[in-house]
């Protein structure tokens, strides 16, 4: 075992690219520390000592979603007692409190497919915002919204993401990627975007020049296997497109989804693992993000140590991951980032939803 | 830079460390090198074991005499939360225990410097748990209690361990120690035993053949340069006595503690619980085993400690108050099962143990209930 360990050291020290059995070997082993080291390495090559963080708010228009998905905890059906929908005003209003905060200057905007809502409302959404805010930075959209507002639209994908881009919307977020495995796909998430689709509208939005971001969501029913064709799949997108800005991995939080009753939480020590293995495979992506919305923010700065260099951000207002139970608070102050990024040793800088640097400490 | 690389060598050489060469570690060396060498240290002493046992543990009394600044356990003389278990009590709760804990292996007591209690209660305590379940080890009394022990009787040190002994007692836990400064302690717990004192009990313990365990409470008001002095005082201890059985190490929890009231105490962070767990495991080169107490430190930073050099995980501790006073928020049950898979996760092989690190046949053990 640690033969094929040391083989892979080889490797990652002169810069090799590590093939899919030099994922599952790493999979396999159990010398946490070795890993994390290695991806720390290759961090430091690719990424430099900054970690990257934004000041953010969350908007989530919606949690009324014909997804259904067996793995979310937020979706539900318009007739469910925690249905809701923000209306155009109540979003401008709440940007307009946290924009109180001077340094606020990035909205996520993650919402479930509406049945109702017309394409054109969620264009009039983004439009409105960036005339209001012109500041304000824009991520928006995952791929599997993205779908899901060509089919209601008609549009292709590239006419509905000019739109979009024309609107105001600067980059889209990693999420809905789950496995790109279309067997998986159809056990777990069987009404929304395939993984061709997925694929097919990040490589649109880079090809117009937008970056977006890649996810993973682990830990339900996916074997090993699985999860390297997954970074394999978004490494092989990235080489084509480069336009791939960070990755996520996001472990899967089963209170109150469907699977609640059959699969328990993976451990953090399989988190660290994913985390380093990651940054390992994913020798061409910029950024790794330790999102501490899940991970909690302790083992969020722990895996700055395991290959990460993005923590995410202040996150104001997040609601789906938090409507799965995770412990984490609901959002954090930019102060007790700082402290975190540099009591790992590392240097704080603030980013827009682009990465651009506004400021370092 | 020089000294800096030579110190990297002797860690990863498995040498033993000066004081200088452990600082010079501990503030500069990339946290997962100190894991890994720490994890190789491990190997040496444990293999591919981490244990874990199946005890209770019985806190006597919450009132307490010294009352330290350190503490949110212990009440004052008087107060209404104020309790004392009589020896019927302690008879229902390791009755209980011996019926709901198949296999329990270790009785666990830890309490407070009780006023108005005598000696003698103490070894009553011991002769029943020992009257119930004579299989089990009794690990009991912090080196602290026995210099209060010995303060109440007249006795000598030396006469209470012997009396403890003859009672049943097998080892003793490894609280009390804090931090080994008398400097520190004047702080932190000024009115219980100094320095000198835990030591001389801790040595003539282990003079009388009875091991005992060693811990640290870090992450207050102590320097860097103290506590790791602290882990060499108890290498030079071991060096001497080779009575230690393991360290613990205690990261501090400030709620309702009288010191965070007083003092601005930076909580401890999962990075530096796990940097220090690697950097005792390096320093203690003479001491077999590195315990994380996941009571304190949460299940899934006691997983993550395996890799940064603790082969043990404690046991499945029912009741523990102490620490759980002072909001650490682990829940104060574990299974057996939970822990295996903790470890098996990890890599490792688990192995039930006794209080004095023997593994446990869990068959036979069971076969007594």
């Amino acid at each position: 075992m640690n033969n094929a360990l040391d083989m892979i050291e080889a490797k990652v020290l002169s810069g090799q690219r590590l093939t899919r059995e030099d994922g599952i070997a790493l999979y396999d082993s159990n010398d946490l520390a070795r890993i994390g080291y290695l991806a720390d390495t290759v961090r430091r090559r690719i990424s430099g000592d900054y970690v990257y963080y934004d000041v953010n708010l969350h908007i989530n228009l919606t949690n009324v979603c014909i997804g259904q998905c067996k793995f979310c905890a937020f979706g539900c059906k318009a007739t469910s007692d925690r249905a809701y929908s923000l209306t155009k005003q109540s979003v401008l209003d709440r940007i307009a409190k946290a924009a109180s905060d001077p340094d606020m200057k990035n909205l996520h905007i993650v919402s479930g497919l509406h049945p109702d809502w017309p394409y054109e409302y969620y264009l009039d959404i983004i439009k409105t915002i960036k005339h209001t805010f012109p500041d304000m930075h824009l991520k928006g959209f995952t791929g599997v919204e993205i779908m899901h507002f060509v089919k209601i639209s008609g549009k292709s994908i590239r006419e509905v993401l000019s739109e979009l881009m024309e609107a105001g919307l600067e980059t889209m977020p990693g999420g809905g990627a789950e496995i790109l495995d279309d067997d998986l796909r159809k056990k777990l998430c069987p009404n929304k975007a395939t993984s061709a689709e997925w694929l097919e509208v990040a490589r649109t939005a880079h090809k117009l020049g937008m970056k977006t971001n890649a996810s993973m969501l682990y830990g339900h029913i996916e074997t090993v296997e699985q999860r390297i064709d997954h970074l394999l799949t978004l490494r092989n997108l990235q080489d084509e497109t480069g336009g791939l800005q960070t990755f996520i991995c996001f472990p899967f939080e089963p209170k109150n989804t469907q699977l609640e009753s059959c699969i328990i939480r993976t451990s953090v020590w399989d988190d660290l693992k994913t985390m380093a293995i990651s940054r390992l495979i994913l020798d061409n992506v910029h950024n790794i993000k330790a999102y501490w919305v899940m991970l909690t923010l302790p083992i969020a700065m722990l895996a700055l140590g395991f290959g990460a260099n993005d923590i995410d951000g202040t996150v104001g207002g997040e609601k789906i991951m938090h409507a799965a139970g995770v412990s984490s608070q609901k959002s954090l102050t930019k102060n007790s980032l700082i402290a975190a990024i540099k009591e790992a040793g590392r240097i704080p800088a603030e980013c827009d939803c682009n990465f651009n640097v506004v400021r370092t400490f | 830079m020089n000294e800096f690389l030579n110190a990297q060598q002797k860690a990863r050489a498995g040498r033993r460390l000066s004081f200088d060469e452990a600082l010079l570690l501990y503030e500069k060396a990339p946290i997962l090198f100190l894991a890994e060498w720490a994890r190789a240290a491990k190997k040496r002493h444990s293999k591919n074991e981490v244990y874990y046992n199946i005890n209770r543990h019985i806190n006597l009394s919450n009132t307490c005499t010294a009352n330290c600044p350190l503490c949110a356990f212990s009440v004052e003389e008087g107060d209404k939360n104020g309790y004392i278990l009589s020896l019927a009590n302690v008879a229902d709760i390791v009755r209980k225990a011996a019926r709901e804990v198949p296999g329990i292996t270790e009785i666990h007591i830890v309490s407070s410097l009780c006023p108005n209690v005598e000696f003698s209660y103490y070894i009553d305590v011991v002769k029943t748990v020992k009257s119930i379940l004579p299989q089990v080890n009794i690990q009991a009394f912090t080196p602290v209690e026995i210099v209060h022990f010995a303060k109440i009787s007249g006795l000598s040190i030396k006469k209470v361990l012997q009396l403890l002994i003859e009672a049943g007692l097998s080892a003793l836990p490894g609280g009390g120690a804090e931090i080994l400064d008398d400097a520190v302690r004047k702080i932190i717990c000024p009115d219980k035993a100094t320095s000198a004192e835990w030591i001389d009990v801790v040595r003539t313990a282990h003079l009388l053949k009875i091991p005992t365990n060693a811990s640290i409470l870090y992450g207050h008001i102590e320097t860097i340069e103290q506590r790791l002095q602290h882990l060499f005082t108890l290498r030079d201890i071991q060096d001497e006595t080779g009575g230690f059985n393991a360290f613990i190490p205690f990261p501090f929890y400030p709620h309702n503690t009288k010191l965070a009231q007083k003092y601005k105490i930076k909580p401890l962070t999962a990075w530096e619980n796990l940097k220090f767990i690697a950097i005792a495991r390096l320093i203690l080169d003479n001491i077999a085993h590195l315990k994380s107490f996941w009571i304190m430190l949460s299940e899934e930073i006691a997983q993550l400690s395996l890799a940064f050099g603790a082969d043990d995980l404690d046991g499945t501790v029912g009741e523990e108050k102490i620490i759980h006073a002072a909001g650490a928020k682990a829940g104060s049950l574990m299974t057996r099962t939970r822990l295996s898979e903790m470890i098996t996760q990890a890599g490792y092989i688990p192995v039930e143990r006794d209080s004095l690190y023997h593994s446990v046949d869990n068959f036979q053990n069971q076969k007594h209930l």
